[in-house]
């Protein structure tokens, strides 16, 4: 499939025209969505309306944006006018946003063309997409396989060639676990870069909404369109969206990079063997490389597992029978809000709400969210520390390649073990990027992760940009 | 260090949360939480006491907006959503008790 | 009220008022009261998946203005989410100040010179309202509840008094007072019949100067006659389990006011855990010494100000008088009484159509200008209008407008020439001698008769002064 960069000079010029990548799209995703259960939705009315519009623009003359006639997967957390939002949940089936989250609005001023709703963990809680309420999403690459989660959708809808862009969302590692299982590009923007409104919450505080891609340049593009301050989000940064694509050939000579210890800590042999042969190659390429410990990322899964559990009981609890979404009735309001959601949340979501509720109960506020929030401050602090040494933090993405079905399903503290080098980002606050650098048993491939401060998307692409030609993708 | 999680300590957060849980489902939960808060130990051992708690990552304050009237939605599509509705109200079964 | 001999009660309330800004707290639906159900509604204030709060500006200019008008401390400030599930609130958490109130501490002074201290303001918001279908129409027995959203996110702020209240009375005292002060900021139209102001009490007894006694909480009091009811009933209730023996439980109660008794809503043990944490999806609240300072320049003169201001101008004034000044105090009346002062009404007058005419058309204030007031009043004075067309004339201004002169020339209130009442009185005095003989004699009871005889003639167009002018004139 061409990429999104292709695409949208090709339609600029008129060599090619939204519609019919559009229709090549929609092509793919009908031979292999049986099979691989990406998209719960796709919008063949409204989409090609998008594609129609933009190739109508094209035809007056009239400018077209960075992505115009881009085929687009939207991960189904993200709300979008009149199109079914399901967070792949029961409690939400058939429910229609009356409302665009903000990046939809901005795809569309850049002229991408939303093709459907792609399947996730429910209410993005997993890291396999097995928590789906509508079946687990395959892994196109072997589709014994999970493509990890919970952007499973998204990162198999560009692995499959379905679309060359997605949204994904990252709360714990959501978008560059899937993407290095998938073997794309993901990027987990500093919290606040990217709007959150329209993003059905998982946990707020760690939340952010980013791209896959096949490439670095088109995750440079996409990032770019959808990146910038939002009034109606009020922990959007202040500042405007920041110039990526220029800088994606910067290189790294005369960066420091670390390779930190406690980010490969128990990873399998082959993926620590691939981020030595990363770091080699950043190294080759002009970096400074150095080794870091930073002992307080192995405190953040503990912090991670009740800060967002605990912010998850709240942002569900509206998910009540009331308002929209499912309803089971009962003979009170009471009985009909525990029937409804006893009966609309899947055994994930329920055990992530109970935690959650637990940890801010009373007499357990203290022992449990209260120290983790401290846990969270003291992390920022080591993460501040170790950016006075370096410039970029290296280290896996995953501890293994793609881990077959049912492997970890059955206890729940192996799947979360699995998101031990993702999640700091998130705690923290800042931004990472997942880049695809050789591969492992059975030919599946390993992601590199690449760490940097708040705000330094702009560096860590150039860096993904280096690996992925040491890769083999110029 | 937090006392181990018990079964009525399940069944409690359950009710509060607004969640049935079966027999078999609260003997899962209380062994699979158990686990995770028990993992959480690990913080504990850390001496924290002059650490402040981060709520935000960055420090943004005094994010407002101006007061002034923006659209609303039309009330058509607000109770097309609703699974229940009488009157341009959403309906609801009995209350069972006055607001907290 | 008072209680039994030896008892003594101790009140804290905390009023919770709604704030007059133009749209809600955290979107921009209109703040509108009455609306047509679920029309002031959106993403936002329908909790719907996705939807973000954004704080009002003007919501905080006013819990400033409550806080300074308070005396409090304007402090740094973070919101908490309270979680507890209720159909009305659609989020099923209320988003609120918890440990870090806008307003830290204050106090109010009474008229009757009691501080009463003020522990915090916060803002938090309202939540929709529930309509009762089956039973009485009442929540309990019920069969069926529709949801209004309209109110919910409404701005409102709830200001927490310490327990320094002793007496029923006081404490409607205070609740007018601080209705006064809300009044005057500007950050309520302090009306409690429609619910924009509502309060919760907290009562115990005890004897006097020992520990305080366990309280009870009635929610939810929305006059100040339920206020004092409440409150003496429920002082009584416990001064009564008390000396039978027994122990006062820690509860919510609920006022009914038909009943006039409180009975148990909650107890303790049946508490909610509202498993208070920062609300992530907003940031920290810490007004710069600039922004306070533009709030506190916009802040008009207090009520204690005003009314100690207004009573100077009253010297020797009666207790109807002193009423009639609370009154306009309480409604911000007091620059219209002051205009006329200045513009020569006598002070007695404009206090007493101030506190009456005014006060009754307070709904349609905003179409008298002070100018009009004032020289409606002058008109009286200088016997143009009889006190009954003066009232019909500002009546006639609240409900349509206009300037005086016209509007009391389209009533037909024409001034009676001096010669028509001349001719008038004269042809009364043939028509009446006897009367008229008595009068001459000194009996000045007679007056009333002419002018009512007067009065008859013109159809009220007379004025009562000039009657007796005439009269004494011919003696």
């Amino acid at each position: 499939m061409k990429s999104a960069a292709r695409i949208a000079r090709e339609v600029q010029s008129g060599e090619t025209t939204a519609t019919a990548e559009l229709e090549a799209s929609f092509a793919a995703i009908s031979r292999r969505n049986g099979e691989l259960n990406v998209f719960l939705h796709v919008d063949q009315e409204g989409a090609r309306d998008q594609a129609a519009h933009i190739d109508a623009r094209v035809a007056r003359g009239e400018p077209v944006g960075a992505l115009a006639g881009v085929p687009i997967a939207i991960k189904d957390n993200l709300c979008q006018i009149g199109v079914p939002t399901t967070c792949s949940s029961k409690i939400l089936e058939g429910w229609r946003p009356p409302y665009n989250a903000t990046v939809i609005d901005r795809l569309a001023l850049a002229g991408a063309v939303c093709v459907g709703k792609t399947n996730l963990d429910e209410f993005a809680m997993g890291s396999s997409t097995e928590n789906s309420a509508f079946g687990p999403t395959r892994n196109p690459l072997d589709p014994s396989r999970v493509p990890g989660g919970s952007s499973g959708g998204s990162a198999a809808a560009v692995a499959a060639d379905m679309t060359p862009i997605a949204l994904g969302s990252d709360t714990g590692g959501s978008i560059r676990q899937p993407a290095a299982l998938c073997g794309i590009v993901g990027v987990k923007p500093t919290y606040g870069l990217v709007s959150r409104y329209g993003l059905i919450a998982f946990a707020s505080s760690l939340d952010q909404v980013g791209p896959l891609a096949k490439t670095v340049l088109d995750s440079a593009l996409l990032l770019e369109a959808i990146a910038g301050h939002d009034p109606r989000d009020s922990t959007s940064l202040p500042e405007p969206s920041p110039s990526l694509v220029a800088h994606v050939e910067d290189g790294v000579a005369g960066l420091r990079v670390a390779l930190v210890h406690e980010l490969v800590e128990g990873a399998d042999p082959e993926v620590l063997e691939a981020v030595e042969r990363a770091t080699a190659a950043l190294a080759d390429a002009g970096a400074t490389v150095v080794q870091l410990s930073i002992p307080e990322i192995r405190l953040a899964l503990s912090a991670y597992y009740l800060i967002a559990p605990a912010e998850a009981s709240s942002n569900l609890a509206r998910f009540d029978g009331v308002r929209y979404g499912l309803r089971v009735d009962a003979k009170n309001v009471t009985a009909m809000m525990e029937a409804t959601r006893t009966a609309g949340f899947g055994a994930e979501v329920k055990r992530r709400i109970m935690l959650g509720t637990y940890a801010l109960s009373a007499g357990y506020y203290d022992a449990y969210y209260g120290q983790a929030l401290k846990v969270r401050t003291h992390m920022i602090d080591a993460f501040a520390r170790a950016y006075r040494e370096a410039d970029l933090l290296i280290g896996a993405t995953t501890p293994s390649v793609a881990f077959a079905f049912g492997e970890k399903t059955t206890n729940p503290m192996a799947m979360y073990l699995s998101d031990v080098f993702t999640i700091p980002t998130n705690l923290a606050g800042e931004a990472a990027v997942s880049v695809p650098f050789g591969t492992g048993e059975g030919g599946l491939p390993i992601g590199v992760q690449l760490l940097g401060p708040g705000r330094s998307e702009a560096r860590l692409l150039a860096a993904a940009r280096v690996l992925e030609i040491a890769d083999g993708r110029p | 260090m937090a006392p181990p999680l018990r079964r009525e300590d399940v069944a409690h957060v359950a009710r509060l949360a607004r969640l049935t849980l079966s027999e078999a489902e609260l003997d899962m939960f209380t062994e699979q939480l158990g686990q995770v808060l028990e993992h959480a130990n690990d913080m504990s051992a850390l001496a924290l006491d002059d650490v402040v708690a981060t709520a935000h990552p960055f420090g943004l304050t005094n994010v407002v907006r101006e007061d002034v009237v923006t659209a609303s939605l039309e009330r058509a599509r607000v109770l097309e959503m609703a699974p229940d509705a009488q009157d341009g109200r959403f309906a609801v079964p009995q209350i069972m008790g006055d607001a907290p | 009220m008072s209680l039994p001999h030896g008892w003594e009660m101790v009140v804290g309330l905390e009023v919770h008022t709604e704030l007059q800004t133009a749209t809600k707290m955290f979107c921009g639906c209109a703040n509108a009261f009455g609306a047509v159900p679920n029309t002031s509604v959106c993403p936002v204030c329908l909790g719907l998946p996705g939807a973000l709060p954004v704080l009002n500006e003007r919501a905080i200019d006013l819990a400033m203005a409550i806080g300074m008008a308070l005396h409090s401390t304007i402090s740094p400030s973070t919101f908490h989410r309270k979680n507890y599930f209720y159909p009305d609130m659609p989020k099923d958490f209320q988003i609120s100040q918890y440990d870090l109130p806008i307003n830290a501490g204050g106090y109010l002074d009474l008229p009757d010179s009691t501080r009463v201290t003020i522990e915090r303001a916060h803002l938090e918001e309202d939540t929709g309202k529930s309509t009762h279908l089956g039973g009485s129409g009442r929540i309990h027995g019920a069969d069926r509840s529709l949801v209004d959203y309209n109110r919910s996110g409404v701005p409102l702020v709830e200001i927490v008094s310490g327990p320094d209240i002793r007496s029923s009375t006081q404490a409607r005292l205070y609740a007018s007072e601080l209705r006064a002060i809300l009044v005057a900021t500007g950050a309520s139209d302090g009306r409690m019949e429609e619910g924009s102001m509502r309060i919760d009490a907290n009562v115990s007894v005890r004897h006097a100067d020992e520990p305080f006694g366990t309280r009870c909480e009635i929610k939810n009091l929305n006059s100040l006659r339920s206020l004092q009811r409440a409150i003496d009933y429920e002082a009584l209730r416990q001064v009564e389990l008390l000396e039978g023996g027994g122990r006062v439980r820690q509860e919510t109660r609920h006022w009914d006011e038909n009943l006039g008794a409180t009975s148990t809503m909650r107890t303790k043990e049946e508490a909610e855990d509202y498993r208070y944490f920062r609300e992530p999806d907003l940031v920290d609240l810490a007004p710069d010494i600039a922004w306070q300072d533009r709030v506190r320049a916009g802040l008009p003169p207090m009520p204690a100000e005003r009314r100690a201001t207004l009573s100077a101008r009253l010297v020797g004034a009666n207790d109807a008088q002193l009423d009639a000044l609370e009154v306009v105090i309480d409604l911000g009346l007091d620059p219209f009484v002051h205009h006329a002062i200045d513009a020569g009404v006598d002070p007695g007058l404009a206090l007493a159509r101030g506190a009456n005419e005014l006060a009754a058309g307070l709904e349609d204030i905003a179409r008298l200008n002070r100018d009009a007031f004032s020289a409606t009043l002058l008109m009286e004075q200088r016997g143009e209008l009889s006190s009954t067309q003066a009232k019909t004339v500002l009546g006639e201004l609240l409900a349509h407008g206009g300037e005086p002169g016209t509007v009391a020339a389209a009533k037909g209130f024409e001034q009676l020439s001096a010669d028509t009442l001349g001719t008038t009185v004269a042809e009364l005095l043939a028509q009446f001698p006897s009367e008229w003989e008595r009068y001459r004699d000194g009996d000045e009871k007679l007056a009333q008769f002419f002018i009512g005889q007067v009065m008859r003639i013109t159809n009220g167009q007379a004025n009562g002064k000039a009657v007796v002018a005439e009269l004494r004139a011919r003696r």
